[in-house]
């Protein structure tokens, strides 16, 4: 048995745990210790893949494990790692980890709060590791829809309209990518033989033009829903600003990177001649979702709305990257994904945990926070500084590869949309910075204010848990980076085989 | 003997329990459950041990390993009914009918069994007519109450009028092919423009039974007045039999005019789905919901008979099978609240997982599988169903029904929503099932999770299916 599947058991046996404790205290103690026990594992497996690597193992796939599903429709259970996918467990697992303490004071029904939370990790853990489509499709489903009780439930304002709102995109892009996942299958075998949904195995044939053409948009389009392709991020800014902390945090800095993943691992993986040909339509989409995103969050009061919109135009960004289909972009691309992922799960626990204090997340009507929760602020700060690509932290590392990938391409085309795309990271420090003097600098502008207190011990675990992460990929990059690059190897090689080689 | 065994066997039940009806004072009549439910598992598990199969009446009855199974999946249907009405007829109005009940449930059960057994017309149409005309009684079966009279007439006339629709195309059949076998039929029916109509009018009394568009008028109305055991009677066992039986009927008899088919399916399997999807929606009755809900359930049967291989023939009935259970999950919650409470509509199930988290749970699962959201196993369901259709080519067909799941998520969602999310100043007050409605919601539970996970169901019935050609 692969250990892999552990990242599926304990999930679920936490679930079952909690369905069987006592008191609100249980309840989260117990969804505490699953979700410390799936990020010791994903230190393990990170520590495992990288020694694998190093004693010379260059398998694709790592710690594979395949079993038969359904016989007759050649469906497996079929589940491994590669670079990427590792990199996307550890983003999981610290996120869900903070998660957890950032909603310690769920009061309302926290049984069944942390069972939808801890349900949602689980699906998509599994769909990192899955390698069949099938599996992958299935563990993408499970992460989406308990998003719907998440936040109609634990939500705040028009919860119950922005919960639908968000379920029926996601799913409808869910449906895209059912249709997308049937062609794949059907057409996996162009030369005879068996069909078949395991992803390595339809990367190695190659699919006539004519059903790549006609599936590429469908798998696209499908997977770039969930990550914010515009124009079809409208779920993204409702359903971000209702949901809960944690929901917020998870879904920004994980659910989004199933979009950006799958668009990267099936879309452009299997159906490269395609994505050479069609790249620049959803280059140009792109390239607008990031410069909106960016403008989008300068017009907005409300905390949450500039952190969704900021979500939108970062996301949009690796979307970006992923389209411009060479090795460095590619992996700007995944390290943006998991920068991303946890910078703006610190923001989101930050913005949970100021709203708490203050109730209210307008930035009119705060002012000279750091004098009262000094913690909390610099937190902000940092996150800030990450979420404008400054040095040294995780965010500038992501950007400068990417437009560094971008670059390299010399057409007009491609360096049009790379300079405007760029040009986004001024708006960003135009509204970070902008937030950060109106809410943190400055007088306290309500009285009530000065009574509240710093940060508890369940916060700074959330928060220091997170900023760990940024500093840590912004300090020592090169290890993921390398990690990643390994992984990359196969897919380059793959696109490069279906396209001229774009420098 | 044992080639016919499915149905002696629920002869001789019906048989005992017209003898125990005749010998049993009146007030005891409860006593029946039990042993009537007892007899029934004992049918259902008998049906599983494997006999002979062959024919019978110089080919008036055939069965086949594949129709062995599908009366099973039927008896399992009918148990679970079974179960769920216990709490149900336990009502004083009901005492005094309990053995009546289960009389007219086994004979329409009977009348099944013997239409997907049957190898011609006659025996079709005679199967057919003992599982419609019981279904009319059973739906009038509240007599005292308006609503449940009406369903009942509504469905003897509806039913009536698509027996003889059904009947005029049986006759033409018998015009133009002479001869009533579907071994015989089956060569010789080539598409010559009598022939065509004969279809037709085939066609549309079937489709009266699985309440396609445009024939599907009498389903809401129906629905809504019988009583709810027998409206998840209608919507999943008697559904299914009529679903299998054309799937049986097209992929051998109509065989030759398959082209001419999958285009009139093609139609109707868009209208159906959209139509049945869109007036959901607008549902405030749930039982009215579920029946529109079942329209467009109805629809996405077809397309695995669109698929026309082996495989299409499978997802049908796995997809069935799936449906049963999720179906009828979602029918035992709302029978169990309509017995305790009266309340029927969605507005009345505001907050309903804060008193009842049980049976909400059933619920949203239950949808869910509706729905085809995974683990659950309508997921499964769909997603061959679909492979099926697109094995076949049509991608444009299953991007319309794939667009319509979604559709049907958002009203499935309403439901979830009233449930979890609404609250409301006068709940539901809990109810505490009985034994024999949890047994029913755990069964179906069961069966949700059970047939998606597990493969091996599927497997089984991909054995024994067969294509087209």
């Amino acid at each position: 048995m692969s250990f892999l599947l552990l990242f599926i058991v304990i999930p679920v046996l936490t679930v079952i745990g909690i369905f069987f404790s006592k008191t609100h205290m249980q309840v989260k103690w117990t969804a505490v210790i699953g979700m410390s026990i799936q990020l010791i594992l994903a230190g393990v497996l990170i520590y495992l893949f990288l020694a694998a690597r190093a004693a010379g193992n260059t398998a694709e796939i790592l710690f594979s494990q395949d079993m038969v599903w359904y016989k007759n429709l050649n469906i497996h259970f079929f589940i491994g790692v590669d670079g990427v996918s590792v990199a996307m467990i550890g983003l999981t697992a610290i996120v869900i980890f903070a998660g957890i303490f950032a909603s310690w004071d769920v009061t309302d029904l926290p049984r069944e709060f942390f069972t939808s939370l801890i349900l949602l990790a689980a699906g998509v853990f599994g769909f990192f590791i899955s390698l069949d489509l099938f599996t992958l499709f299935t563990f993408y489903e499970i992460a989406v829809i308990p998003m719907y009780l998440l936040i109609g439930i634990w939500g705040s304002g028009p919860r119950h309209y922005s919960a639908m709102k968000l379920t029926l995109m996601l799913m409808g892009g869910s449906a895209l990518i059912m249709l997308g996942l049937l062609g794949l299958y059907f057409n996996s075998a162009p030369g005879g033989g068996a069909l078949t949904f395991n992803l390595i195995e339809i990367s190695k044939v190659s699919i006539p033009m004519p059903a790549q053409r006609f599936f590429f948009p469908f798998l696209f389009i499908g997977f770039g829903v969930l990550g914010a392709l515009f124009p079809f991020h409208t779920w993204s800014p409702d359903g971000h600003a209702s949901a809960p902390t944690a929901v917020s945090m998870l879904h920004a800095g994980v659910l989004m990177k199933l979009g950006g993943y799958g668009c990267y691992r099936v879309a452009v993986f299997l159906l490269p001649g395609a994505a050479h040909e069609m790249a620049w339509i959803f280059l140009i989409l792109t390239t607008i979702g990031v410069i909106y995103g960016a403008f989008g969050a300068i017009w907005q009061k409300d905390l949450k709305y500039i952190n969704a919109y900021s979500s939108v135009s970062h996301c949009a960004l690796v979307l970006f990257a992923v389209l411009m289909m060479n090795e460095t972009a590619m992996n700007g691309a995944i390290l943006q994904m998991i920068s991303h992922g946890i910078m703006t799960a610190l923001f989101f626990a930050l913005i949970g945990m100021i709203y708490g204090r203050t109730h209210t997340r307008l930035i009119n009507e705060m002012g000279g926070l750091m004098k009262v929760m000094p913690f909390l602020a610099v937190a902000y700060v940092i996150g800030g500084l990450a979420s404008l690509g400054l040095p040294g932290f995780s965010g500038f590392v992501a950007e400068m590869t990417i437009f560094v990938g971008s670059f390299q391409h010399n057409d007009v085309f491609h360096r049009v949309c790379t300079i405007i795309a760029a040009s986004s990271i001024v708006v960003t420090a135009v509204y970070i910075l902008r937030v950060v003097g109106i809410l943190l600098m400055g007088k306290i502008k309500n009285p009530e204010f000065n009574h509240i207190t710093d940060a508890k011990w369940f916060d700074r675990m959330s928060v220091v848990t997170l900023i760990i992460g940024i500093t840590a990929i912004g300090m020592a990059p090169l290890w993921l980076s390398d990690m990643i690059n390994n992984g990359l190897v196969p897919v380059m090689q793959r696109i490069m085989l279906a396209g001229p080689i774009l420098h | 003997m044992l080639i016919m065994r499915h149905e002696l066997l629920l002869i001789a039940i019906t048989v005992i329990l017209l003898l125990v009806e005749i010998f049993l004072p009146a007030d005891k009549k409860s006593r029946i459950i039990t042993p009537a439910i007892l007899l029934m598992t004992a049918v259902l598990i008998l049906g599983f041990i494997p006999g002979p199969t062959g024919i019978l009446f110089g080919g008036m009855y055939q069965t086949t390993a594949l129709i062995i199974m599908l009366k099973n999946i039927l008896n399992i249907g009918a148990l679970i009914v079974m179960i769920q009405s216990a709490d149900w007829l336990r009502k004083p109005e009901n005492k005094e009918k309990i053995s009546e009940y289960y009389i007219l449930l086994l004979s329409t059960l009977i009348g099944m069994q013997y239409m997907i057994s049957s190898g011609d017309f006659l025996m079709f149409y005679l199967g057919l007519e003992l599982a419609t005309i019981p279904l009319a009684a059973l739906a009038a079966f509240e007599r005292l109450k308006e609503k449940s009279a009406e369903a009942g007439v509504k469905l003897i006339f509806s039913s009536a009028l698509s027996s003889g629709i059904l009947l005029y195309g049986l006759s033409m059949i018998y015009g133009t092919t002479g001869s009533l076998y579907f071994a015989e039929v089956g060569p010789v029916f080539t598409g010559t423009p009598l022939q065509v109509l004969a279809f037709i009018f085939f066609f549309a009394g079937m489709a009266f039974k699985i309440s396609l568009v445009p024939f599907h008028l009498w389903t809401a109305d129906v629905y809504e007045g019988a009583p709810v055991n027998i409206t998840s009677y209608l919507s999943v066992v008697s559904k299914g039999a009529a679903a299998f039986m054309l799937t049986i009927l097209l992929y051998t008899v109509f065989s030759k005019i398959a082209l001419m088919w999958s285009n009139v399916l093609y139609i109707i399997i868009i209208l159906t789905i959209t139509l049945g999807n869109l007036f959901a929606i607008r549902q405030q009755n749930l039982k009215r919901f579920l029946a529109f809900s079942s329209i467009a359930q109805a629809g996405f049967i077809l397309l695995g008979i669109i698929g026309q291989s082996q495989y299409g023939m499978s997802t049908v009935i796995y997809f069935v099978l799936v449906y049963i259970f999720s179906n009828l999950g979602a029918f035992g919650v709302v029978g169990i609240i309509s017995n305790r409470s009266g309340k029927e509509n969605i507005n009345d199930y505001d907050g309903l997982y804060r008193t009842n988290p049980k049976l909400s749970m059933v619920m949203m699962l239950s949808l869910f599988s509706l729905a085809g959201i995974p683990p659950v196993a309508g997921f499964f369901g769909k997603f061959f169903l679909f492979a099926a259709a697109a094995n076949h080519g049509l991608y444009i067909l299953v991007l319309i029904a794939i667009v319509n799941t979604v559709i049907s998520l958002y009203y499935y969602l309403l439901v979830i929503k009233a449930m979890f999310l609404n609250r409301s100043d006068q709940p539901i007050p809990r109810i505490k099932s009985d034994f024999y409605s949890s047994l029913g919601l755990i069964l179906c539970l069961v069966g949700i999770f059970a047939i998606g996970i597990f493969s091996a169901v599927f497997e089984m019935i991909n054995g024994l299916s067969y294509g087209l050609y």
